[in-house]
């Protein structure tokens, strides 16, 4: 269901060297441009050490165009700080924002409200839903900030209801709504002005496991049909792995890694990243491709796979077929090999 | 060596305990350590005075002038109300009501206001309402526009809040003084009075509730495109409704209470001033039929206001009935209106009740107070005197002089003021033995106020004692702030009255706190106690404190006694509260787990309940400490002879100075004991790691 990120390099937005320090006075650390020149672990702990907080330290990524990227790490990792620092809810410390390789740190406010109204969307993870308004005013809330016809706002909120699937609720009242009715709504309106950009902020979190999985499935359902470019917080790494096309992983403020779920599974950098990757069921992550013995010459009889087939499904096969199977992608093109023990191979890896 | 005696702060405060009894044994030598000589008093009333007149006459003109132009509005606003006929005020007034909290309120409200017109008061009713009417629109106007320019700016807010506060603790009647010298008599001095008095509380309620505007609803609205305007008027403020609203149902309750207290300056023709007339002229029976007017319009406007607040996110779903209505409820209640109105043209009885079918019933009030009067007449005088032998001269003169053959029946003679000091000194060792220390100070402080009296404390032990507490409790601001404050009640002359008036609030506070957090505590665990006591505490808050008043006086005449009486029931409310509140809001797992330890229930009221409630509890005692300065200074009326009566002297023969000394001494102690009182209770929560509320 994900999106092929392949299909698409350019850039929608990118954040680069960004730091957000708490503090009075913190700006003093950068004030001259050495900073850059420092290690920015090393900078980081004098800036603590100097009473501050460091919120976001040295953060660099690029979010594709049609991508979902993934920011995970633990509580207190800096996660919420850096959304609100890409759309500029907090002004970074210092750092550079691009969204259409232009600089969003230059904005005026006036030029930041339009951008909010066209561009941006926004969910928060206790929905920030206004309790005076019903659930339709509300999703048409910043259709009628830009000043919309009342016609044209209901209009365009019932289309939203509609991919949200709250039809039947548009008279409800935040508060007579569950926690996942109410996400809906939140993630509704901040559809509503059919941004480009979307931030979702820990969305999830506040729901229950259940309620959480079938949310998931929403959302992938509406992203394939929407195409944003979606910068994802969370602190679940099942989560993650579960949404991101790239994800992030963040510690201190800081990115320890960034690549494809895949990727951090099968090279994770440190301990830390490990810690996350231990339990997690490789044979449902593991796709065909991933799996694909170089070495091994393509046997075009083999039977063939869909390189996005979870591993898990393919056991089977692999147990039969002591040659193996051909995976090929979306195209039909074959891209290799692979096989029971192509699938050890990456198993041993991964786990070290 | 932390707790034993040559501990510092113990040693300290041995040394001012030494101080004082040298004080005390040498007071006729040093007579200016223990009465503050008369030439040394700083004459700032006779400045205030000074400076006032010229004041006055430079500007007077301008104040006179506002005074012309505000009492257009109560002039229209009275001729509105009084020319429509009853049926129709008592018909939109019932309206509002269903609007408010739907049909049960609707009926007592319509049965109250009947009442109004039944007994012959409806003009009066209506005099009052057209002040009320008037200043509330202003003062939550101008507590809106503060309130919001305090949520915005820090700088703003720090100089609002501390103004607040002393608008808050200057005695109601001393607000009046400079307002009477300023605009002349008349109703603009109700108005401004309870325009002044009753902004504050719609401050603090709109920067409390802009402030817990949730950041993800600003988040949000901020995403959704919002500008600075949107944001706060779409967003915020919506979301704070209820807050705004609660402010608004405390403004109108404040401003209710200044109209009616301000009735005392006459004039007026208002229901306040029937009430003062009735008592000064001690018909009580009639005064307290008039009162209940006051009681009950309080009751009405208080649960119509704090009902629209309440109901506020329900009444977005909206009643049903009325939800279906709403498209010509409005349209609705004018027709009906206009209808009322046709009908009453015809009907004169509708618009004008006429005199002779008024109903009479301060007689039967006045025959059954006499009987009642005549048949405990011993109990009465019992209470009166024990009362007053055994525990009001002694705090007040102490044992010294209060203990007389007349009173207690016998003369203290060496043998009784041996034993009373060695009980008292060997009480306190034996809490010094078992590292008791502050008890230890306590007890033998105790020992020297009651066998001297506070009225012959020396001023300057008390000072050194009262500072010294302060900065045991808050630190050196706290005890320096104490000091220059107290300080000053001395320099201008006013201490012997402060005493008096710290001693007749401390006996009613003293009583409250014991007895009023022993039935908090009953309450919270035995609901039917709860639920008979909360309307009780209900209506007592809201009646306006005048009204307390009467049933004392007639049960008790005036004196100190009977403002004893008043300020304890009055005073009582928060202790119960607080105390009720903190029982019952503990964590419930600390609760269960020392249950399971097999703790007794009384191990675990006095174990644990007590301890961990124990920072809300001193909030209670905190407010009623403040409620009970606020009866006091209505107590004035009633004859008592502290700082209230000073002030409420001046405003009877003018001498504007005196009074306002006396009021700002007044707030000064009562800002004093809340700082001390607050500070105590945070320290406690801190230390328990719990937050309060
Ligand atoms: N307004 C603030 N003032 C000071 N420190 C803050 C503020 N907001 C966040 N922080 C700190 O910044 C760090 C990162 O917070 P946040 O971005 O909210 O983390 P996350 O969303 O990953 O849980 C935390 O240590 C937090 O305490
Ligand atoms: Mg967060």
């Amino acid at each position: 269901m994900k999106n092929n990120v392949e299909l698409s390099k350019q850039i929608k937005l990118s954040c680069r060297n960004l730091w957000k320090v708490y503090g009075d006075n913190s700006d003093d650390f950068f004030s001259n441009n050495s900073y850059s020149q420092e290690d920015p672990s090393i900078l980081s702990k004098k800036i603590t050490e100097h009473g501050h907080i460091v919120a976001n330290a040295d953060v660099s990524f690029d979010v594709h165009i049609g991508e979902i990227f993934v920011i995970m790490g633990l509580s207190g990792s800096g996660k919420s700080t850096i959304v609100r620092c890409l759309s500029r809810l907090i002004e970074p410390t210092v750092g550079k924002i691009l969204l259409d390789e232009e600089n969003l740190l230059g904005k005026s406010e006036k030029e930041l409200i339009e951008i909010r109204r066209h561009k941006m969307g926004m969910v928060f993870q206790n929905f920030g839903l206004l309790p005076h308004l019903n659930v339709i005013e509300n999703i048409a809330f910043p259709l009628k900030l830009q000043g919309l016809k009342e016609k044209e706002r209901l209009e365009k909120a019932v289309r939203v209801i509609e991919l949200v699937g709250l039809n039947g609720r548009e008279n409800n009242f935040p508060m007579e709504l569950s926690g996942g009715q109410q996400q809906r709504v939140g993630i509704a309106r901040s559809l509503a002005v059919e941004p480009d950009v979307w931030f979702l902020d820990e969305p999830f979190s506040a729901l229950d496991p259940l309620i959480r999985k079938q949310m998931q499935d929403e959302f992938l359902r509406i992203q394939s049909l929407q195409k944003k470019s979606v910068v994802f917080i969370t602190h679940d790494f099942q989560e993650a792995l579960r949404i991101a096309d790239r994800m992030a992983i963040m510690r201190d403020g800081q990115i320890v890694q960034i690549g494809k779920p895949v990727d951090l599974i099968l090279n994770p950098k440190d301990n830390y990243i490990r810690d996350f990757t231990k339990d997690v069921p490789w044979e449902s992550v593991l796709k065909a491709s991933d799996i694909i013995d170089k070495s091994q010459k393509i046997l075009q009889k083999a039977e063939e796979v869909p390189f996005d087939m979870p591993v898990a499904k393919m056991l089977p096969l692999l147990s039969k077929k002591s040659v193996g199977v051909v995976v090929v992608d979306q195209a039909g093109k074959k891209l290799g090999m692979a096989n029971a023990q192509s699938f050890v191979t990456a198993l041993a890896t991964a786990e070290n | 060596m932390k707790n034993s005696i040559f501990e510092k702060n113990t040693l300290t405060w041995i040394g001012i305990i030494f101080i004082t009894l040298i004080l005390l044994i040498f007071q006729d030598k040093w007579v200016w350590a223990s009465k503050y000589p008369r030439e040394l008093i700083v004459p700032f009333s006779d400045w205030i005075n000074f400076s006032m007149e010229k004041f006055i006459e430079q500007f007077g003109w301008f104040f006179l002038n506002i005074s012309w132009l505000l009492s257009w509005p109560i002039i229209g606003a009275q001729w509105l109300l009084h020319s429509l006929p009853w049926i129709v005020v008592i018909f939109l007034v019932c309206f509002i009501a269903i609007l408010s909290s739907g049909v049960r309120l609707a009926l007592f409200t319509l049965s109250a206001t009947f009442y109004m017109v039944l007994i012959g008061y409806w003009e009066e009713s209506m005099n009052t309402l057209a002040l009320v009417i008037i200043s509330v629109p202003m003062a939550v106007f101008i507590g809106f526009g503060l309130g919001v320019w305090g949520f915005f700016s820090k700088r703003a807010e720090k100089v609002i809040m501390p103004i607040l506060d002393i608008f808050q603790t200057v005695p109601t009647f001393a607000y009046l003084l400079p307002i009477l010298l300023l605009f002349g008599f008349g109703t603009v001095v109700g108005l401004i009075a309870s325009i002044l008095y009753s902004f504050p509380p719609m401050v603090r309620n709109t920067i409390l509730g802009l402030k817990r505007v949730p950041d993800h609803i600003i988040e949000s609205a901020i995403m959704s495109g919002a500008n600075t305007k949107q944001l706060f008027w779409q967003a915020m403020l919506p979301s704070c409704k209820k807050q705004i609203l609660l402010g608004i149902n405390q403004s109108t309750m404040a401003a209710l209470s200044m109209v009616i207290i301000a009735a005392i300056i006459g004039g007026t023709a208002d229901i306040g001033w029937e009430v003062l007339y009735y008592i000064r002229k001690a018909e009580v029976g009639q005064s307290l039929v008039v009162g209940l007017v006051i009681a009950l319009m309080a009751i009405i406007i208080d649960r119509i206001t704090s009902g629209f607040a309440l109901n506020s996110d329900k009444a977005v779903k909206g009643p049903k009935y009325l939800k279906n209505m709403r498209l010509n409820y409005y349209g609705f209640a004018i027709l009906v209106s206009i209808l009322l109105f046709i009908v009453a043209s015809f009907f004169q009885v509708l618009a004008d009740w006429p005199y002779n079918l008024s109903i009479w019933v301060s007689s039967y009030i006045n025959n059954f107070f006499e009987t009642f009067v005549k048949t405990f007449r011993t109990e009465i005088k019992l209470l009166k005197t024990y009362t007053l032998f055994f525990i009001m001269l002694p705090t007040k003169i102490g044992f010294q002089q209060a203990v007389s053959p007349f009173t207690w029946g016998f003369q203290l003679e060496m043998g009784h003021k041996i034993f009373y000091f060695m009980s008292f000194i060997l009480g306190a060792l034996w809490f010094l033995k078992n590292k008791k220390n502050e008890i230890f100070i306590f007890l033998l402080l105790l020992m020297i106020f009651l066998y001297f009296g506070l009225t012959n404390m020396p001023w300057l032990s008390l000072l050194l004692i009262y500072s010294f507490f302060a900065w045991r409790v808050g630190g050196y601001k706290l005890a320096l702030g104490t000091f220059f404050g107290l300080g000053f009640i001395v320099v201008v002359g006013m201490w012997p009255e402060a005493m008096i008036s710290i001693y007749l609030c401390g006996i009613a506070v003293v009583f409250c706190f014991i007895v009023g957090t022993s039935l908090g505590i009953w309450a919270a665990h035995n609901s039917v106690v709860s639920s008979i006591i909360r309307p009780i505490n209900d209506t007592l808050q809201t009646i306006p404190l005048f009204v307390i008043l009467i049933p004392f006086v007639m049960l008790f005449k005036i004196g100190d006694f009977t403002g004893l009486l008043a300020i304890i029931i009055y005073a009582i409310v928060p202790s119960i509260r607080y105390a009720e509140n903190g029982i019952r809001n503990l964590p419930s797992e600390v609760i269960d787990a020392s249950t399971m330890m097999g703790s007794t229930k009384m191990q675990l009221l006095f174990l644990v309940k007590i301890p961990l409630a124990l920072p809300v509890i001193m909030l209670g005692l905190n407010q009623t400490i403040m409620y009970g300065i606020a009866m006091l200074v209505i107590a004035a009326l009633i004859g008592t002879n502290g700082l209230e009566q000073i002030v409420f002297i001046g405003l009877t023969d003018g001498n504007m100075g005196k009074g306002f000394i006396a009021g700002i001494s007044m707030a000064i102690i009562a800002m004093i004991v809340d700082r001390i009182t607050k500070t105590i209770s945070e320290k406690r929560s801190e230390a328990l790691g719990l937050s309060i509320k």
